[in-house]
């Protein structure tokens, strides 16, 4: 996979424990969006099932909020967490 | 300023800083928020707290900014803890200094609202039995959507 094609993947806190992952990388495909991206891990079923809607997942694209259909391109960072709670 | 950290902070501290922001300041209002039990679990014990490095630092830059724009704001101070804090810590201080008290309370509990529902911090409580991470509360959305 050439470097300079790819997606970088990111879980946090519930999502991240669940998933069993923090992060890992893809290879970017064009017009692939965000909610593209959350279908197709769905698939993979198990704990992954939940990236369905079935749970609220809130997504960043390169560390800013994002919806669903944000298209992705090579060398973006996305991130999918669940709802934020500090403070 | 905005510092994402482990250790303790000191208000005092952090009020002396406020107050060098210029001879216009009129006004400081500052919060402390403290790790307490959220009453989702019995016996919790404390809280570890996980965030988005990076993104946390960008989405509080921008809210001071937001909060500059529509009021008076000579100066904010951010900080919050991340990691294991048991109960009773400190975990978040807002300080904001303005011309008048108007500005420096709203400035200050706006950023503080908003930094609840938009900045990607996640905590988990820890109890004797084990450890579950707290759901967002809908009247946390509620008072952050009450200032648009």
């Amino acid at each position: 996979m050439a470097t300079d094609n790819i997606i970088t993947v990111k879980f946090f806190a519930r999502l991240r424990e669940e998933l069993g992952t923090d992060s890992f990388s893809i290879e970017a495909n064009p017009g692939l969006t965000a909610a593209d991206l959350l279908q197709s891990l769905a698939k993979k079923g198990g704990a992954w099932a939940q990236l369905d809607g079935a749970q609220p997942v809130m997504i960043a694209v390169n560390q800013e909020m994002t919806k669903p259909d944000k298209a992705l391109h090579p060398g973006d960072e996305v991130a999918f967490f669940p709802p934020v709670t500090g403070g | 300023m905005i510092d994402i950290q482990q250790q303790d902070f000191d208000p005092a501290e952090q009020y002396r800083a406020l107050r060098e922001s210029g001879s216009g300041t009129g006004a400081i209002a500052t919060f402390t928020g403290l790790v307490r039990d959220s009453g989702d679990m019995q016996g919790v014990t404390g809280l570890f707290l996980e965030h988005y490095p990076g993104m946390t630092e960008q989405v509080i830059e921008g809210l001071i900014g937001k909060a500059s724009e529509r009021w008076d704001v000579r100066q904010a101070r951010v900080i919050h803890r991340v990691g294991y804090l048991p109960l009773g810590e400190q975990i978040v201080f807002v300080g904001v200094c303005s011309a008048h008290r108007g500005d420096a309370f709203a400035a200050c509990e706006f950023i503080m609202d908003a930094l609840k529902t938009s900045a990607p911090f996640w905590k988990k409580e820890i109890t004797g039995e084990g450890e579950h991470w707290v759901e967002q509360k809908a009247s946390d959305l509620d008072r952050s959507q009450g200032w648009s």
